[in-house]
């Protein structure tokens, strides 16, 4: 099905239609944050609806062009292709879900339109992230990405989402120079910022300066990837800052920094072995997040820690770019799944919001089985078993990165899949044992209602997803090579 | 056909999980006749398949699912896995009938035992690797709720320990398919067509691969070193869980060894043969030793379970292993250790079931509180020595005949494997030595107000050990079913 309109935009040079999904986003936002400062708190819902009106108009634009063949517009600084297509859907469902899971806590409270422009802008930065192919657009990107992503984690302005945002800033301030100096570097090098012309022109260049410049830019979006060396700010936000705030900043950002370092390498000469980089920057971040998730006793927490740990699974995809056949759709179906595992965790925790320790969670399958088998597709999505979202995500990363010639990054990541499978039981056992009288608010679970139900329709989705997956895969790249 | 017998357990299992107001007699009717279900549509087919007389793959099916990754939704069953699928519906059959009188939370209990058994079918039946994997995973996870959930003693524990073991060897199995996988060209997850393909003969990464996917299968099956996630798993289970996992869930891990291991890496199985063949006698013998000093008597059974699963692993590495044998002995190893298979599901199936009469009367399986039980209870008595004999080899039941065939056929090819053979007689040892310490002497500890079998009880353990005796003494029809399909994995290896 090809959007008819779309057709029509020549190859390289302007095609505003061919942005239309970001222009969704971009007129979203603006159109929820004028409309909500002229209504009364009460109704602020009507802000709401536009930003869900927002993000479905951009899904189904993206969805319309999704087969349309791959091109590159503005002089190649913007690439459309299947990548890009899946980031746009991706990044539009999974902050309709955050939008959904929030309801509850910003109902009537203050800033409930601006959270919801700057959940747009957010998204349109991690989307331009995501479809970028110029250096120049890629640092306006990062900094669209990031700035909203600031404001969100310290806007419910608690102690500790204040320090949680203080903490990403310094963080993201800090690496966002080491983009901007990587840009500038590459840029010197090759006298050009579009991609396409970058891997030639740099071939000539000293593989020591490339380096650099290639450190400096990966850095950057490492922080927003979340995964080391730029992981930091991620366990503060997802426990400090409201549900919201922690929801969105765990799981839309990485969609663009994958994807946008994805680009980069793909770009990049020969003369850099950037592959083993990639490599041990994932072995680092999947068993550093794994082990550090492993005695967290806050389910908001320990979901932090858990988000680490599968940016590392994330790189492996990265590791073989150009190596192997199914860097790209792994990444995108891992990172499909992933993000709605990982809300549909967020929005059981955020169904319970008094309940912050592990063992608060006892007695819920008795009280509330939906719940509890929500989390329980939620958490094994997240482990990687099937049926679920996460496992052909899991099986296609796992395959590419061996296939790229990184069999012992496969090994490993199986290692850390089974120690992850131990905390993630930390929180899925409490829920199926009976209460004791000693629990706090024993067989008591009045629940958030747009959280649990969030978390239901996300767990709904995981299943089919994990059924059908493999299908819509093959509707958009079309039938297997070879 | 294949696919309704995976889904109809799937489908009651949901409606039980749905219907929150249903009684929980409604949600045992519904358990018992979906498990009678179960075993007539796996009788028609395993019918149907020795009247068409073919050796072959038959009731297959094929849906695109990943087409991508060369994974598909293949079903079809063969001579290897049709008595699995027979022995599936029966022992949950047993189940449903033992369960008869359960009250703890009996509807979630039935739609959990439904799945399992959903799971169970789906793994004997996939012809695809990812499909076998996602059925393999899920059972995992099915297990570890009956066991935490309905278990007793230590059961959050040894849920874990159940869940931690199995899923490192699922995800070694994991990594072992992604090898087949790479190495196939076009790339495939098929089981036939990954058969048919051998790519990895001749490649030395087809020994770790063949690690990798052991290691897995190892796990689950257990064998030693693998096997201490097994007694505690086995001693706070529910009665009927325990009968399913001895008695079904541990054999995908052997059906694994027979179903893709042995077929889709034949070469390396070659090379491998004097590891696999050391590790079947050491878990013949180490599981009937450890066995013998069980005061626990769930525990002894458990062990015993090492024991019998060993011989499974000593034939098939012993059918693999080089030399210039008549491949017809090889055959015969094959096909012992699938009767093993079927026989060791049966008797311990039986016998955990029964074990589970002392927990319920009296709270516990240590075999020092019981003595002089056959004068209360002289049915249970019965029965007891009854599954003894039979597990302990006994002719006339059906561990005599497999067990036979796995000596016959091992011993043909690697003489030496005859160093198992004082397995057969520890066993024989601790099982009448049980006997004497639980049923005759005078009666002490708990044996005073012991109350008999129940007639739920005799019909469900009954029954198994019925079956077992039918093989026993007419072996022909299973023998006969699981033949061919033998010859044609020696057939296919070209050892």
């Amino acid at each position: 099905m090809a959007f008819p309109l779309l057709a029509q935009a020549s190859s390289a040079g302007p095609a505003p239609l061919a942005l239309l999904p970001e222009i969704f986003l971009l007129a979203g936002a603006v159109v929820a944050l004028i409309t909500g400062s002229f209504l009364p708190r009460q109704r602020q819902w009507v802000s709401r609806l536009i930003a869900i009106a927002a993000l479905a108009a951009s899904a189904a634009a993206a969805a319309f062009a999704i087969t349309e063949p791959d091109r590159t517009i503005y002089e190649g600084a913007y690439t459309v292709d299947a990548g890009t297509s899946a980031a746009r859907l991706i990044v539009a469902v999974a902050a309709a879900l955050v939008i959904a899971l929030g309801t509850d806590e910003l109902r009537g409270t203050e800033r409930e339109s601006e959270t919801y422009a700057l959940i747009l802008l957010a998204s349109l930065g991690t989307v331009v992230l995501a479809g970028t192919s110029d250096l120049l657009v890629l640092a306006v990107a990062f900094l669209l990405a990031s700035i909203p992503l600031y404001a969100l984690i310290g806007i419910n302005r608690s102690r500790s989402s204040a320090e949680a945002a203080l903490k990403t800033y310094l963080l993201g301030a800090l690496l966002g120079i080491g983009l901007l100096l990587g840009v500038t570097v590459l840029y010197g090098l090759a006298g050009t910022t579009t991609y396409s012309r970058l891997g030639q022109n740099l071939g000539t260049a000293p593989g020591a300066a490339v380096a650099v410049g290639l450190t400096g830019v990966l850095a950057g979006l490492m922080f927003k990837a979340g995964a080391v060396p730029g992981h930091f700010w991620v366990p503060d936000a997802a426990q400090g800052s409201g549900l919201t705030g922690a929801a969105f900043a765990t799981t839309v950002p990485k969609i663009g920094g994958f994807l946008a370092a994805y680009r980069l390498l793909a770009a990049l000469p020969g003369t850099v072995n950037w592959p083993l980089l990639v490599a041990v920057l994932a072995a680092l971040t999947m068993t550093l997040g794994n082990l550090a998730a492993y005695n967290q006793d806050d389910p908001r927490r320990l979901l932090g820690w858990s988000t680490v740990s599968q940016a590392g699974y994330l790189l492996m995809p990265v590791a073989v770019t150009g190596q192997a056949s199914l860097a790209l759709p792994a990444l995108m179906v891992y990172l499909a799944g992933y993000s709605v595992s990982n809300l549909a965790a967020f929005a059981v925790a955020g169904a319970y919001p008094g309940r912050r320790t592990l063992n608060a969670f006892q007695g819920l399958a008795g009280a509330r089985p939906w719940h509890a088998a929500a989390l329980t597709v939620a958490l094994l999505s997240l482990v990687g078993t099937p049926p679920t979202a996460v496992f052909l995500g899991k099986l296609t990363v796992f395959t590419a990165a061996w296939e790229g010639g990184f069999w012992w990054l496969t090994v490993l990541a199986a290692v850390n899949t089974i120690i992850s499978l131990f905390y993630y039981l930390r929180w899925l056992a409490p829920a199926f044992r009976a209460a004791r009288p000693s629990t706090p608010g024993a067989g008591d679970f009045p629940a958030q209602r747009w959280a649990a139900g969030t978390a239901v329709a996300a767990a709904l989705l995981l299943l089919i997803f994990g059924v059908t997956a493999g299908l819509g895969w093959a509707v958009i790249a079309g039938p297997p090579h070879g | 056909m294949l696919s309704l017998i995976i889904l109809l357990p799937l489908a009651a299992a949901a409606g039980l999980a749905v219907l929150r107001r249903l009684p929980d007699g409604a949600a045992r009717t519904v358990f018992a006749l979906a498990a009678v279900a179960e075993v007539v549509l796996t009788a028609a087919v395993w019918l149907g398949y020795s009247r068409s007389g073919s050796s072959s793959l038959a009731y297959e099916e094929r849906l695109r699912w990943i087409p991508n990754v060369g994974s598909s939704y293949h079903l079809g069953v063969d001579g290897l896995s049709l008595p699995l699928l027979v022995l599936t519906a029966v022992i949950f059959l047993a189940c449903a009938v033992y369960d008869w009188k359960a009250r703890d939370r009996a509807r979630s209990r039935a739609a959990l035992f439904l799945f399992l058994e959903a799971t169970c079918m789906g793994l004997f039946a996939a012809q695809d690797l990812i499909l076998f994997f996602l059925f393999f995973d899920l059972s995992i996870v099915g297990m570890y709720f009956v066991i935490a959930g309905w278990g007793h003693g230590d059961r959050a524990r040894s849920a874990l320990k159940f869940f931690l073991y199995t899923f490192l060897g699922s995800l070694a199995l994991l990594v072992g398919f992604i090898g087949l996988y790479l190495a196939s060209d076009p790339h495939t997850f098929d089981i036939p067509e990954l058969a048919a393909a051998d790519a990895l003969r001749g490649n030395p990464a087809g020994g770790f691969v063949l690690a990798a996917i052991l290691v897995g299968l190892a796990v689950k099956t257990p064998v030693v070193p693998f096997h201490t996630w097994l007694p505690p798993a086995h001693t706070d289970a529910p009665a009927s869980g325990s009968a399913v996992l001895a008695g079904v869930l541990l054999k995908m891990g052997a059906y694994g060894f027979v179903r893709i291991a042995m077929p889709l890496l034949p070469d390396s199985w070659r090379a491998w043969a004097p590891v696999i063949i050391t590790v079947g006698v050491v878990s013949v013998l180490y599981g009937a030793l450890v066995a013998l000093a069980q005061s626990d008597l769930k525990r002894m059974i458990a062990y015993t379970s090492v024991n019998h699963m060993g011989y499974i692993v000593l034939a098939l590495g012993a059918a693999g292993a080089a030399g210039g044998t008549a491949s017809a002995v090889r055959a015969t190893a094959v096909t012992g250790a699938v009767t093993q298979m079927v026989s060791h599901g049966l008797i311990t199936g039986a016998l955990f079931l029964l074990a589970g009469v002392l927990q319920d009367r009296a709270g516990t399986y240590d075999m020092g509180a019981f003595g002089g039980l056959a004068g209360p209870a002289p049915r249970y008595a019965g029965f007891f020595a009854v599954a003894a004999f039979a597990s302990l080899g006994l002719p006339g039941f059906s561990g005599f005949i497999a067990e036979f065939q796995v000596f016959a056929g091992s011993i043909g090819v690697v003489p030496v494997v005859a160093v198992a053979l004082p397995g057969i007689v520890i066993t024989a040892a601790l099982f009448l030595r049980a006997l004497q310490r639980v049923f005759t002497g005078p009666a002490k500890g708990r044996t005073k107000g012991f109350g008999d079998l129940r007639p739920v009880e005799m019909l469900s353990a009954g029954g198994l050990l019925v079956l077992s005796a039918l093989v026993g003494l007419l072996p022909g029809p299973l023998l006969g079913t699981i033949a061919p399909a033998a010859d044609a994995v020696i057939a296919l290896a070209r050892w």
